[in-house]
């Protein structure tokens, strides 16, 4: 019972990785109707970020991570002020293979950078464990679960109460309309992009500060929260969070149970089964569990 | 009376024909001269093979065109199929050790059947969703090629030990005439002769009925139903075609290089490939080959010539600050934004204007 207790923790802890991340995928994908695969690098580009704020400048962590939220929103909100909006119009392929370039011009700049040792990043929270009733809390992952239950609750209080989160919705809901009231969709659009690389940079700090550490294959996890914004509904801010915590639950239990129950399965086993739950729901429910479904016109 | 001018489209018949003008045919001509005539010219081993992979690249990509370009899927999935090719041929032209065309023939099969049980997907995802699954294959597959030991040797890989022979025949040591040629010139030949059969085939394809009732399924797949298109079956037809055209390009590959293993079939292989769709021209399969000239043979190039690149690093842990690795992705990436922002239509679109500028020359504008 301990060890599927700890396991279930540990699948939050990842959950809520992958529930940052695919919350700035629908951020994008709601607002722009695009999906944006350079998070991946984005949440790179944020953890290194952090690492020189953090190490190089010696800045406080706290303060770190803000800083690197902060440095990564402009770069995102740059991104679509350059590339993303020449693009307004064309078709939906161009603009994710747009994306899918920017990915692949970030790693190479950022490995240019940082090089491709394994850095580790100053932080309090460390290896550090906290024992509860017979159970062992990894200070960071339990950091890591606070913060995105905090950003996922600000999310919320700022799309239902701000002004600018009014005028985000409305231009998710009809950009035509939304311009019509004098809402400015340019100024929505990079706001969104700049929330969305912010989401990405905390969701990359959070996870270099893991016993993991800080390595150019960091950004991986940005596609394995893919499944987790097609489980929860592409559109679907609540969604993108429930397919996280899923997500991260199913894999960290595959992992648990690897040598017991799927051995037969090979060798890390537990790296695709986002992949495979993700394809099940598709065939099942193709909008994802609180996504809306599309009705398509002539 | 006068004789109409010979760029004057007359008939639809004549629009759809297979080979243009006389002028045309005659550069048609001039190529496949050019092509059988390089190998003696270039003996060079080096640039041999970095033409032998251009045309096994130019293969796969016209496969991932016709998916792509004609009938509008996304597929970021291109390297599993080329990958599973490779395997096929493995078993059916190594451990069998039946001949060329049976190989090829398999793979192509093999590619088909895997074309066929992704294609359904299709059918429920458009656009995005597809481009995510078909991300997913990527991993899937790459988990299956490390564990299915007894078929891909697991991480260590396998080598592919297919004879290229027909007959008598081998294109491993072909002897004409008296006089012996190597190993890479007859895989040239082999090669590019493949590449000119299957651009016959798709352009045969995409200049019929199958090859309109895609592209309407690109443009609108449900307007397509409601004028009588099939859009299911066209969508599961075009996945099973350009995987098995892809398994075909892994078969090339696998056989060429003798040994493959699990790295290979990795997500960059992938964005090679939409980097060569994209940079040659969507829906082109001229296109396909022009780009799979100008990006495939980038790899090679920029690996041999690393130590005359600024800042490139040559070895692990040497000068410079950018691997050959990352330098390869970060000018896929570079190349895919610039040709999407700046020349949607590839460099196909750019030979055409040149074409179009000399064909109405002196009237021009």
């Amino acid at each position: 019972m301990n060890a599927f207790l700890q396991n279930c923790f540990a699948g939050l802890a990842l959950g809520s990785t992958y529930a940052l991340v695919a919350l700035g995928f629908v951020v994008i994908y709601k607002s722009t109707g695009v999906i944006n695969f350079a998070q991946g690098g984005l949440l790179a580009l944020g953890a290194y970020l952090g690492y020189t704020f953090s190490n190089n400048l010696a800045v406080a962590f706290g303060v770190a991570i803000l800083l690197a939220c902060l440095t990564a929103a402009v770069v995102g909100a740059g991104f679509e002020r350059i590339v993303l909006r020449r693009m307004v119009g064309q078709p939906p392929f161009a603009v994710i293979m747009i994306t899918i370039g920017l990915l692949f011009i970030i790693e190479p700049i950022v490995t240019a950078i940082w090089g491709f040792e394994n850095l580790q990043v100053t932080n309090p929270w460390n290896i550090r464990t906290v024992e509860l009733g017979g159970l062992v809390f990894g200070v960071r992952d339990l950091w890591t679960i606070g913060i995105t239950a905090a950003v996922v609750v600000a999310f919320f209080l700022f799309f239902r109460y701000s002004g600018f989160g009014l005028a985000m919705r409305a231009t998710a809901f009809d950009p035509e309309a939304a311009l019509a009231q004098g809402i400015s969709a340019k100024k929505v659009y990079a706001v969104s992009w700049a929330i969305a690389a912010a989401l990405a940079a905390l969701a990359g700090v959070t996870l270099a500060a893991g016993p993991g550490g800080l390595s150019p294959s960091i950004g991986f996890i940005a596609l394995a929260a893919f499944p987790a914004m097609i489980l929860g509904g592409m559109d679907s801010p609540a969604g993108a969070v429930l397919g996280g915590v899923v997500i991260g639950l199913a894999e960290a239990l595959t992992r648990g149970y690897q040598d017991q129950l799927f051995s037969w399965a090979g060798d890390n086993v537990s790296i695709i089964v986002p992949y495979l739950l993700m394809i099940v729901i598709l065939l099942i429910r193709p909008y994802g569990l609180l996504g809306t479904r599309d009705v398509r016109r002539i | 009376m006068a004789k109409p001018h010979r760029n004057l489209t007359r008939a639809y018949a004549q629009d759809l024909r297979l080979f243009g003008s006389p002028l045309a045919k005659a550069g048609l001509a001039a190529m496949i001269l050019v092509l059988l005539m390089l190998p003696m010219v270039v003996q060079d081993d080096f640039w041999l093979s970095v033409l032998i992979y251009v045309g096994i690249t130019a293969v796969g990509a016209i496969g991932l065109n016709l998916l792509t370009g004609y009938c509008g899927q996304i597929s970021l999935g291109h390297a599993f199929f080329i990958g599973a090719g490779a395997y096929c041929t493995a078993i059916v032209g190594g451990d069998l050790g039946l001949p060329l065309p049976l190989w090829l023939l398999a793979a192509a099969a093999v590619g088909a059947v895997l074309g066929g049980l992704i294609g359904p997907f299709a059918l429920r995802l458009r656009g995005n969703y597809l481009a995510i699954v078909t991300l997913g294959l990527i991993f899937v597959g790459e988990h299956l090629w490390r564990n299915l030991k007894s078929v891909t040797g697991g991480n260590s890989g396998t080598s592919v030990n297919a004879a290229a022979t027909i007959g008598p025949f081998d294109f491993g040591k072909v002897e004409l005439a008296g006089e012996v040629y190597s190993r890479n010139q007859g895989y040239f030949w082999l090669v590019w002769a493949l590449v000119a059969l299957i651009a016959l085939l798709a352009k045969n394809l995409v200049r019929t009925r199958p090859g309109r009732a895609l592209q309407a399924v690109r443009d609108r797949d449900q307007a397509a139903e409601v004028i009588g298109v099939r859009a299911g079956r066209y969508k599961i037809g075009a996945f099973m075609v350009s995987s098995a055209i892809a398994s075909v390009a892994g078969a090339l590959f696998g056989s060429y290089q003798q040994f493959v293993s699990p790295d290979e079939w990795n997500l960059l292989l992938s964005i090679q490939y939409i980097a060569i769709v994209i940079v040659g021209g969507l829906g082109t399969i001229f296109g396909s080959i022009l780009g799979a000239i100008f990006v495939g043979a980038l790899p090679a190039l920029i690996d041999r010539y690393s130590d005359a690149i600024p800042g490139v690093q040559t070895s692990v842990g040497g000068e410079g600050f950018i691997s050959v690795f990352a330098l390869n992705q970060a000018i896929f990436g570079v190349l895919i934004v610039l040709f999407l922002v700046l020349e949607p239509r590839g460099l196909a679109g750019i030979w055409l204007r040149v074409k179009t500028y000399f064909k109405a020359w002196p009237f021009s504008y």
